[in-house]
């Protein structure tokens, strides 16, 4: 077995660096991927198009927005997945026997310190999910520091005191909302008569030219990726940590 | 040789780190050592994408703050000619032609060879959330696993699945 996994191995490696002869040297301003038509498109009409300096914003939610949006599904997807090959009814629950692993007591200065950096670090998920347009930034990013910032509190104090603040039912809730905030920004603009995602109609409803309306119908959907990311995080630890029970957490 | 060896020297670096995580899934026959297997290719194809997004001179695909605000005053001063721009959304050859509006030179134009291509960027954005929450499917998938067979070791498990079969 080993024998047959090295020789595969040997074969695909010496094949993928005979053909990386190929491959553009490093940083080639002339490669073809920075050479493309596509890259230059992004590069000088994204400001014009959507009003939005950070280009990879821009081509995230708005030129690939059918990508961004499955993604966010298959993350949704993967959130219920876990639920449903993890998590076990109570009555299941009594009749395996409880395991308890020796929990250390709660440390004062883990807590204490926990306590005071949760607001911090929340504060600078919305940071970065507002800020997403003029600075590296966005839905994904402000979603995963947001939930990071719940699985902090189930680490330092324990997993109850996290689901107290966040239930597993709201969590999914709260993904099944993004995902539908992005759907329906999409929708939107097939009511006032464009194509499914294709924004610069919605300055009908908003207080907004149209290339204006690109960059706050952006931010919306940035809300609702961030939505989902942070609340699948967030319910992704709290079935694995305790397989599938929800009690007392790692 | 050598002159080869340094210039592609990226991407014989992700093709071994390729290579040790397809032969820790091939080879290993503990779950768990197969599922770091499959997060370290994920990790080679992900800095493979990235270093081809870089560029020689070039900073990241985030326009400098006074270019964005030139547009943007330009934006105020003529609405108008906003919409006339955005109508034509297909890639025609516009990279040619200087970045600013019909009608006002003032505008700066946006040089493509000073920001690298942000495709790569978003592709992996996406690809690095998406990794993880796929890798905690794998990973409820393996503890449902040991629930059943009490064990992470292939071999065991198929014996045990066996042994319950007959």
């Amino acid at each position: 077995m080993k024998g047959i996994a090295l020789l595969v191995v040997a074969v695909t490696g010496s094949l993928l660096i005979y053909v990386a002869r190929d491959l553009p040297a490093w940083a080639d301003p002339h490669s073809p991927a920075s050479d493309y038509r596509v890259s230059k498109h992004y590069i000088t009409q994204s400001i014009v198009e959507t009003s939005v300096p950070n280009m990879v914003t821009a081509v995230l939610a708005d030129y690939r927005g059918y990508d961004t949006l499955f993604e966010t599904v298959v993350i949704f997807t993967a959130g219920i997945a876990i639920f449903g090959i993890l998590r076990v009814t109570r009555s299941e629950r009594s009749l395996r026997r409880q395991v308890h692993s020796g929990l250390a007591p709660p440390d004062l200065v883990v807590q204490t310190t926990c306590r005071l950096l949760v607001p911090v670090i929340q504060l600078f998920a919305l940071y970065v999910l507002a800020h997403g347009h003029h600075s590296p930034g966005g839905g994904f990013q402000g979603g995963v520091i947001f939930g990071a910032s719940l699985i902090l509190i189930a680490l330092s104090y324990d997993l109850r005191d996290a689901l107290i603040r966040l239930s597993e039912s709201n969590a999914l809730r709260l993904a099944a909302v993004g995902v539908l905030i992005y759907a329906g920004i999409g929708l939107a603009c097939v009511l006032l008569g464009e194509n499914y995602l294709d924004y610069d109609v919605l300055h009908r409803i908003l207080p907004a030219d149209p290339v204006e309306s690109r960059s706050h119908s952006i931010l919306g959907v940035e809300t609702g990726v961030a939505f989902t990311v942070s609340a699948i995080m967030f319910a992704i630890y709290a079935s694995l940590s305790s397989r599938g029970e929800l009690n007392g957490g790692l | 040789m050598e002159e080869l060896l340094l210039a592609r020297l990226n991407y014989w670096t992700y093709i071994i780190l390729m290579m040790i995580g397809l032969y820790a899934m091939i080879g290993k026959r503990n779950l768990i050592k197969k599922l770091i297997g499959m997060s370290i290719f994920q990790s080679a194809i992900i800095l493979f994408f990235v270093s081809i997004g870089v560029k020689r001179d070039a900073t990241i695909p985030i326009l400098k703050h006074e270019i964005v605000h030139a547009y943007h005053e330009g934006a105020h001063t003529e609405k108008g000619s906003a919409e006339a721009k955005s109508t034509s959304s297909e890639l025609g050859p516009a990279p040619s032609e200087p970045a600013g509006r019909h009608g006002n030179g003032s505008l700066p134009a946006i040089d493509p060879q000073q920001y690298e291509n942000p495709l790569p960027h978003v592709l992996m954005l996406t690809a690095i959330v998406v990794g993880v929450s796929t890798l905690g499917v794998a990973l409820a998938i393996v503890q449902s696993i040991y629930r059943e067979c009490g064990s992470l070791e292939e071999d065991i498990i198929l014996r045990r699945m066996e042994l319950r079969d007959d």
